[in-house]
């Protein structure tokens, strides 16, 4: 397909969208197909549909109990780790369906990295932490694994801090280095897409502001899609934008149309602080 | 105002503050006796001599330690048939510790203290810790050497003592060559008949084999021999020189210097020389054999086995539990079977634990065993080697009995650790395995030190199911030795809880054995303390390692 549109069930197909940054062609990266989840017997998604371009932030907007979260960890399978969880439809990455049978949970978490609500460093070294995914694919050359670590965390704008620290324990930092330390972690196995949880939503201000100029530096290299309560953070640092309520999405388009030309009411509503 | 008093809340802190006290004084309290009753026994007392008129009117001599006093109302007293004159009003008992065992026939009398005409502390009275017979008390007359008197009066002491050092010595290398050479010998030779036996129940005993046996045995019988010509020459020379002692009635007797552990008189010695005796004693509480039926010498092998064996408990039912554990919290389907069995591992730690002691018998040592020495022992029938009780079986035992406290200790520590911390593993891509393997069980591995910990507290004062499989009052050998293969597991073992026991209620001799319980007791938990605090310091430094876990 050409991937140079956006699309959306609920918008007119026709309507393309414009991309914000002109830089290149604009792949789609991951490809949301009727999707349908199910927690026992309550339905959390409902028919959900969407192309997430690559290298490039998408945010998912909602109030609480949307299902952007659940969208979201459907991505890298996360979901499977519920027990009543059953799933229909499909998610492609790379024209891949990830819910095929023969697809490796393992394998695709690591193409598809995960940062969660609130820092979960293991109670390791620094130094660990980000050898983790490394150790467990069998990595265990120290040249190779200190490359790596030094370079995830220069991704993640810790290294100037840490290179001293790289032994102590991760759990000795503060709320803000341990969340970076987390996405150091989660880009040190370099991953194509990486999926961000609310990930500031723990955090203080300043905190905040470096975990959206380390996304605004990390879109060169991979696809991101971030879940966000604040409307202010997507529209600071994304490019596409899908408000979502009740399980459904209900718009989605590039951050500046949806924030300054909502198509639907509902959208112009929450974003107007009308409800949500 | 005393409603308002209950209103404030001030009598349930109270409540609260006495219901602690009490359990602390009640702590405090057996540790207290325990520690006064068994560490007093080793202080050497003072030694007196009583002169002690009969109701006849006939005196005697009393020889002997103080050891216990009693004291009865009159009224009481002359109910139990003593007469007593109007004057008194209470009946005074002492309990001495007379010895000599061999001549009278008892180690402790009771005098009564209206008979006692004088008492003295003679600086010449003697304490002879003998081999046999307990101890011996009177005043040395003089040393002898293969029948020969060679000291007398006054110079007989120094003299007894340095022949004494020199016999203990003799005695030292007596024991290292028959508990260790010989012993080895005798081991090999035991090996070698086995093999035989095997090799002639496999149709392999032939020319060669038969041979090679011989002259294996041959070997073993010229170092026997030189042995034996190395030990008759040792028991010569500790044979050669005894002592010459006086009892309290005068009667002389004649002690070989072989059966005598050390003399002293104690009503010479210094508080300093008095400690000095004091540590030597307790040196030998700790490290040496027992002897005397239990009721003298040390409990080192009994020291040895009760943590022989909580080891061996630790390293089987620490795997058991932890791999049931996460199976049971991460992979078994929460539902019905589940809760289930985990009703019936809880239930299983309220199992008294002689039914254990009867399971242990019944199936380890008659089924298991028994099968085991089918299969792999069929030459040493019809002697059991794994089917009678043994280490092995009271380790599994007790393995069994502390199971459930390592199970749901575990079990909880994996229920502690948060789901985001699992979450950011399998987000890393690692699969489950990886992930208990590498996050979630060293992050519980306090947790299981925890449950070993309580099942160390418990296997370590378990003493009825010890009785059916594996302990007995007096191993001759230790199970591990420097004969191959080192371990021995089939063998039966001392165990401090059955020590106390079998000392205590089982002895010939209670009296002399009471304030060795009490040592013993001290002993044991002392032992548990510290293996306790072994495992509390493991798990402290793990929890110091991983510690934070906020939900």
């Amino acid at each position: 397909m050409t991937a140079t549109q956006v699309r959306s069930h609920t918008i007119d197909m026709s309507s393309v969208l414009r991309a914000p940054q002109d830089n290149g062609v604009n792949e789609t990266c991951i490809k949301v197909e009727n999707l349908n989840l199910f927690y026992g017997a309550k339905q959390a998604l409902h028919n959900v549909s969407m192309d997430m371009p690559k290298k490039k932030v998408t945010a998912y907007i909602g109030p609480s109990g949307c299902g952007k979260s659940t969208l979201l960890r459907c991505i890298n399978r996360m979901n499977d780790l519920v027990d009543s969880v059953s799933i229909e439809g499909k998610i492609l990455l790379d024209d891949e369906n990830i819910y095929d049978k023969a697809v490796n949970v393992a394998a695709l978490r690591r193409r598809v990295g995960m940062v969660f609500q609130k820092p979960n460093p293991f109670p390791k070294s620094i130094f660990e932490n980000v050898a983790y995914g490394l150790r467990i694919q069998g990595i265990n050359d120290k040249r190779i694994l200190e490359e790596t670590v030094e370079k995830a965390l220069r991704g993640a704008a810790l290294w100037d801090e840490m290179k001293d620290r790289l032994n102590d324990n991760a759990l000795g930092m503060s709320g803000g280095q341990q969340q970076r330390l987390v996405i150091a972690r989660a880009i040190a196995i370099e991953p194509e897409v990486l999926l961000l949880d609310e990930p500031a939503s723990a955090l203080d201000p300043i905190s905040t502001l470096k975990i959206e100029e380390l996304i605004n530096e990390l879109k060169e290299k991979y696809t991101i899609v971030i879940v966000t309560h604040n409307m202010q953070q997507a529209a600071r640092v994304s490019d596409y934008t899908a408000f979502m309520y009740m399980g459904e999405l209900i718009e989605m388009g590039t951050t500046s149309e949806l924030f300054t030309n909502p198509k639907k009411k509902q959208t112009e509503d929450y974003i107007t602080g009308r409800y949500g | 105002m005393i409603k308002h008093w209950f209103k404030s809340g001030a009598p349930w802190i109270w409540l609260n503050a006495a219901a602690v006290s009490t359990c602390l004084i009640m702590v405090v309290g057996v540790l207290g006796l325990v520690v006064i009753r068994g560490v007093g026994h080793f202080w050497p007392s003072e030694v007196v001599q009583i002169t002690y008129e009969e109701t006849g009117g006939k005196t005697q001599t009393i020889i002997g330690e103080h050891v216990d006093t009693s004291i009865t109302p009159a009224a009481m007293a002359k109910s139990t048939g003593h007469i007593l004159t109007d004057k008194e009003d209470t009946l005074v008992q002492y309990l001495m510790k007379t010895g000599n065992r061999d001549i009278t026939g008892t180690d402790f009398r009771w005098i009564q203290e209206r008979h006692v005409k004088e008492q003295q502390a003679p600086a010449d009275l003697m304490v002879v810790e003998r081999r046999e017979w307990g101890n011996f008390y009177g005043q040395l007359v003089a040393v002898k050497e293969s029948g020969k008197l060679i000291a007398e009066g006054t110079e007989a002491w120094p003299v007894a003592k340095a022949r004494i050092d020199d016999a203990l010595l003799v005695f030292k290398q007596i024991a290292h060559l028959e508990k260790k050479e010989v012993g080895a010998i005798n081991y090999s030779l035991d090996q070698l008949r086995l093999e035989q036996k095997k090799l002639q129940l496999k149709n392999q005993w032939d020319e060669s084999a038969q041979k090679r046996i011989a002259a294996e045995k041959a070997e073993l019988e010229i170092e026997y021999k030189k042995y034996q010509t190395q030990l008759s020459e040792l028991y010569q020379k500790i044979r050669r020189d005894s002592l010459l002692a006086k009892t309290e009635n005068g009667t002389e007797l004649e002690i070989p210097l072989a059966k005598i552990v050390r003399i002293f008189q104690p009503n010479t010695m210094s508080a300093v020389e008095k400690a000095g005796h004091y540590c030597v004693k307790i040196v030998e509480f700790l490290l040496d054999d027992p002897r005397e039926a239990n009721t003298e010498g040390g409990i080192f092998p009994a020291i040895f086995g009760t943590v022989m064996m909580v080891m061996m408990m630790s390293v089987i039912v620490t795997p058991f539990g932890v791999i049931a554990a996460v199976y049971m919290r991460e992979y078994a389907k929460q539902g019905f079977i589940t809760r289930l069995i985990r009703i019936a591992v809880n239930n299983l730690a309220g199992v008294p634990s002689i039914v254990y002691g009867v399971f242990g018998l019944g199936f380890f040592v008659y089924i298991l065993g028994g099968n085991i020495d089918q299969l792999f022992f069929p030459e040493s029938a019809p002697a059991p080697v794994y089917g009678t009780p043994g280490l092995l079986w009271a380790s599994i035992t007790l393995a069994l009995l502390t199971l459930p406290v390592v199970i749901v200790s575990t079990e909880e520590g994996l229920a502690r650790i948060p789901s985001s911390i699992r979450e950011g593993s399998l987000a890393l891509g690692a699969t489950k395995l990886e992930t208990l393997w590498l996050t979630v069980l060293p992050m519980a591995s306090p947790a299981m030190m925890t449950g070993l910990i309580l099942a160390v507290a418990r296997a370590a004062g378990e003493v009825a199911p010890l009785m059916l499989v594996g302990v007995v009052k007096l191993a001759p050998t230790l199970p591990l030795d420097g004969n191959y293969p080192f371990l021995h597991l089939d063998r039966k073992f001392m165990h401090l809880g059955f020590h106390i026991y079998d000392v205590g209620f089982q002895s010939p001799n209670v009296e002399a054995a009471r304030p060795l319980v009490y040592a013993t007791a001290l002993l044991l938990v002392l032992v548990i303390v510290g293996l306790n605090l072994a495992a509390i310091i493991i798990r402290n430094n793990l929890r110091e390692k991983y510690r934070a876990l906020e939900g």
